[in-house]
């Protein structure tokens, strides 16, 4: 194993210091752990809301309502002020063993030995590449992420990445978050595509959206193509129905969600994967499938929103603790599945005599828009609940089922299948 | 910067061969000049291919190409080891996939003898699985080829080129060349920044060699942008395949193979496409389309892993099977066309190959004394120990341990070295060759704008 100059020997590590990282932080520490650590790779600690300049962060968890900066601030401040040891620019590149941590620092390369480990290292935007979206490759191609750490982040100019006129890839929340940040940046939006045939975000934000932002929304399409030799120039946008395709002009193109987990971590220790979300399966207790190690927040359900993350936080610490006295780990379990109508359902097992979920919802990401959402519960061919949900099911952002669903679950059975009729 | 410039020998074009030849030259008893159109070396075919160090097992036996790689191979190998430059001798295997290709393997050993290369050896179908595991259903045998090594194209070119200037060669970059005159004792090369008068010249202008040749007055070659696509999968894949694996080569080429990268990543690719636009390197619909689906018959498993980037290579072809290295005396002329993807394999040997010609056609070119030391190349592959993991580093100088790009873990002492380098990036992508920042999964999700708030402070 790799060398290192120093041993820290935490009760707990949590690696990642966002919303639900210093969240599970704060509580193992009201909870009575003496010894927590958060290693967090940024130079602040905060993840994601540091950069989102916008209100509507805190009211699950804090009861309040704050802007992403202001959240990121007060979370962190929290976990100072219950001695949390928060080290930030704190890479942690590999493992040196199970619940130990090869850690590199400008201190140094340290080891961390802990009786648990969290896993809570967030989500990020699927690139173009990762897209695979052909064509040219000039500078002025973002993510949404890229996007607000040059313009919220403290590089204040952002050095002409961003232009005048952008097209955004997606519809959903946080593409608007990208069109307001672009025109804080004096980019105006020409146009949004979705391949839906709905937009994804909520329509309370679409609607004030599109009259107040003027933006159009294109439907059923697809950014097929990047035309610009230095600099975007155009983009070809494609109609999925018919074929056709059109040229639109401009000089940024801004590939908004379609997130993915930072799992890198969880597959280098080979833990058991979810194959639909790319996170680490997890159970309610949001165990892993390596003994003593924990995953919470957006890593394991890329994206809800960071107060559902930080809340997940929470519901890690009661597990962590339980687990610290008395350590065991379960195997086997009863696989939740996401079937019809979704891309994956977290967590993904079930056990008799494990706690209920973090806040008593399954997660699961819808593939299509349903204005009356009826979920469906099977196991070995036998509907287990039937029941019309009063919200709407949107791709895009996170669909909640309430854990009452599974009540008739036979953990001694097969998968349990939740889908959309 | 438009005053003349007087030297004895100028090459034209700062990829790979023209760096290799600048150095060689710099070396000697001579004044040299590279000239470059683009802002860095390195910046056009060179930073784009399959970045493998061929043995030449598959050349056409007795061809320029096939010794010019063969002793490319020995020299660039015992220079990687010197000066840094990262190389993993991965081996490759050749698989067949139907009868025929089965039937050509032991030609294509007999071929590799013709070629001097004799290590290679004939395998059945378990031991090829045995080798790649993840390989799909329907591999009937292999040929395998212990010496084919991957290595980092970019700190090549870089290493040439660094190395000839701290020997004295004038680095011209940023200036296109607009025409040639041939004197009596000198030749002018026009170009968008001055002119430039030399004894000699050599042409390495790669994908603009034939342009030049005829600024010259010949016509003996025509270059023909040859497109090839590649596909880099993220660095979790890279657990799949821990050597090339190559396909049987036909009528139409080497065809599509998948390789670990010395970044740690999993590369598909080629594609082989004829163009006319030289500066075409933008990726197709149809090129990602053909390798998934070569992809998923090669290695299935490759393709649930996600891309972390794509890019288009154009590689120099012409009419000819063979390299064009060719000397005019009477002109002080030597032309080193037609170099294609071997070219980074064969670069020290076609720089040698270079200077005998001259020698031979009357130009003094005795090994200079007092030549500087190498340089010591900053390693940015995997198969060494980089800075982040290195505590010795890190406790010297805490920039080693400060994380800049979290996907590649690259960090703010190199790319502040970078930046402070004798030849310095001018754009992301120079930078990106130099450290490998910004070149990782989540292309710049996360590090883009403290990257680029960095390149903006130092240029």
């Amino acid at each position: 194993m790799s060398e290192q100059r120093a041993t820290l020997r935490p009760t707990v590590a949590i690696v990642g210091g966002g919303p639900a990282g210093l969240t599970a932080a704060t509580t193992l520490r009201r909870l009575g752990i003496e010894s927590v650590l958060v290693l967090e790779r940024e130079q602040q600690a905060g993840g994601i809301p540091r950069n989102s300049d916008h209100t509507g962060y805190g009211v699950r968890d804090l009861r309040t309502v704050l802007t992403g900066p202001a959240y990121a601030e007060r979370l962190v401040r929290q976990a100072r002020d219950w001695r949390v040891d928060i080290r930030t620019a704190s890479t942690v590149t590999d493992w040196a063993d199970d619940r130990s941590l090869m850690v590199t620092s400008p201190e140094g390369r340290l080891r961390v030995d802990a009786q648990a480990v969290v896993l809570a290292t967030g989500a990020r935007e699927r690139p173009r590449s990762a897209r695979m979206v052909p064509g040219d490759r000039p500078s002025g191609v973002l993510t949404t992420g890229q996007l607000q750490n040059l313009v919220h982040g403290r590089h204040e100019r952002s050095g002409g990445q961003v232009g005048v006129r952008a097209v955004v890839v997606g519809a959903e929340l946080v593409s608007w978050s990208a069109v307001l940040t672009l025109r804080e940046a004096g980019c105006a939006t020409a146009m949004m595509t979705t391949e839906h045939q709905r937009a994804e975000s909520y329509a309370a934000f679409t609607i004030p959206g599109r009259s107040l932002l003027r933006v159009p929304v294109s439907r059923r399409t697809r950014v097929t193509r990047i035309v610009g030799r230095e600099r975007v120039e155009a983009v070809e946008v494609t109609r999925l129905d018919t074929g056709q395709s059109m040229t639109v002009p401009c000089d940024t193109v801004v590939f908004t969600g379609d997130w993915i987990p930072d799992g890198e971590l969880a597959r280098l220790r080979g833990l058991d994967m979810d194959r639909g979300s790319r996170a680490p399966l997890v159970d309610t207790a949001l165990r892993t499938s390596l003994d003593g190690v924990f995953a919470a927040g957006n890593l394991l359900h890329p994206v809800d929103t960071a107060d559902v993350a930080a809340l997940d936080g929470r519901h890690v610490a009661a597990q962590v603790l339980a687990y610290l006295a008395a350590p065991s780990w379960p195997v086997e379990g009863t696989r939740l599945v996401a079937g019809e109508g979704f891309a994956w359902i977290a967590p993904g097992v079930v056990r008799l005599g494990d706690p209920p979920p973090a806040r008593s919802r399954l997660l699961l990401w819808p593939t299509a828009h349903r204005s009356v959402a009826r979920v469906v519960v099977r196991q070995d061919d036998a509907v287990l609940a039937r029941r019309v949900l009063p919200w709407a099911a949107s791709p895009g952002r996170v669909f909640r089922v309430p854990w009452g669903l599974l009540d008739k679950v036979d953990p001694s059975g097969g998968d349990v299948t939740v889908s959309l009729a | 910067m438009t005053t003349a410039v007087q030297v004895d020998v100028a090459v034209i074009g700062g990829g790979v061969v023209g760096c290799a030849v600048a150095r060689e030259l710099a070396g000697r008893e001579v004044s040299v000049a590279l000239i470059e159109s683009r802002g860095d070396v390195g910046d056009a075919t060179s930073k784009a291919n399959t970045a493998i160090l061929h043995t030449g097992f598959d050349a056409v036996p007795g061809s320029l190409e096939s010794s010019m790689v063969r002793r490319g191979y020995a020299l660039l190998s015992d220079y990687a080891a010197e000066i840094g430059i990262p190389v993993e001798r991965t081996g490759a295997v050749l698989v067949a996939w139907a009868a025929d290709e089965l039937a050509a393997l032991p030609g294509l050993a007999d071929k590799a003898v013709r070629n001097g290369y004799d290590s290679c050896e004939v395998v059945d179908a378990a031991a090829v699985y045995a080798m790649v595991p993840a390989l799909g259903p329907g591999a009937l045998g292999g040929l395998v080829v212990p010496d084919e090594s991957i290595i980092c194209p970019w700190t090549t070119t870089l290493a040439y080129a660094t190395e000839a200037q701290q020997r004295g060669a004038l680095l011209l970059l940023g200036r296109r060349v607009t025409g040639v005159a041939v004197g009596t004792e000198a030749t002018t090369i026009s170009t968008t920044a001055g002119e430039v008068r030399a004894a000699w010249i050599v042409n390495a202008a790669g994908l603009g060699g034939d342009m030049v040749d005829r600024m010259l007055g010949h016509d003996r070659f025509t270059v023909v942008p040859r497109r090839g696509e590649l596909l880099v999968f993220d660095k979790l894949a890279r657990a799949l395949v821990d050597r090339i694996v190559l396909p049987v080569p036909s009528a139409k080429g080497k065809g599509v193979l998948v390789s670990p990268t010395i970044f740690g990543n999993v590369m598909l690719g080629p594609t082989s496409e004829n163009l006319v636009d030289r500066s075409d390197t933008s990726t197709s619909a149809e090129g990602f389309a053909f390798l998934t689906s070569k992809g998923r018959t090669i290695m299935p498993a490759l393709l649930d892993e996600e891309v972390t980037a794509s890019y288009a290579g154009l590689r120099a072809a012409t009419e000819h099977s063979d390299y064009v290295v060719e000397v005019d005396p009477a002109q002080r002329y030597v032309l080193l066309g037609g170099i294609r993807s071997t070219g980074l394999t064969a670069s020290m040997a076609l720089a040698e190959r270079a200077c005998d010609l001259m020698e031979a056609a009357g130009l003094s070119l005795h090994v200079r004394a007092g030549v500087p030391p190498p340089p010591r190349m900053p390693n940015i592959g995997e198969a060494f120990p980089r800075p982040y993991q290195r505590v010795d580093l890190i406790e010297h100088d805490p920039e080693y341990g400060t994380i800049v790009c979290f996907c590649e873990r690259v960090s703010r002492g190199e790319i502040r070295d970078a930046l402070r380098s004798p030849i310095p990036p001018c754009d992301a992508d120079g930078l990106r060759r130099r450290t490998r920042a910004l070149m990782g999964r989540c292309q710049g999700f996360f590090c883009g704008a403290e990257v680029e708030a960095m390149l903006r402070e130092q240029t």
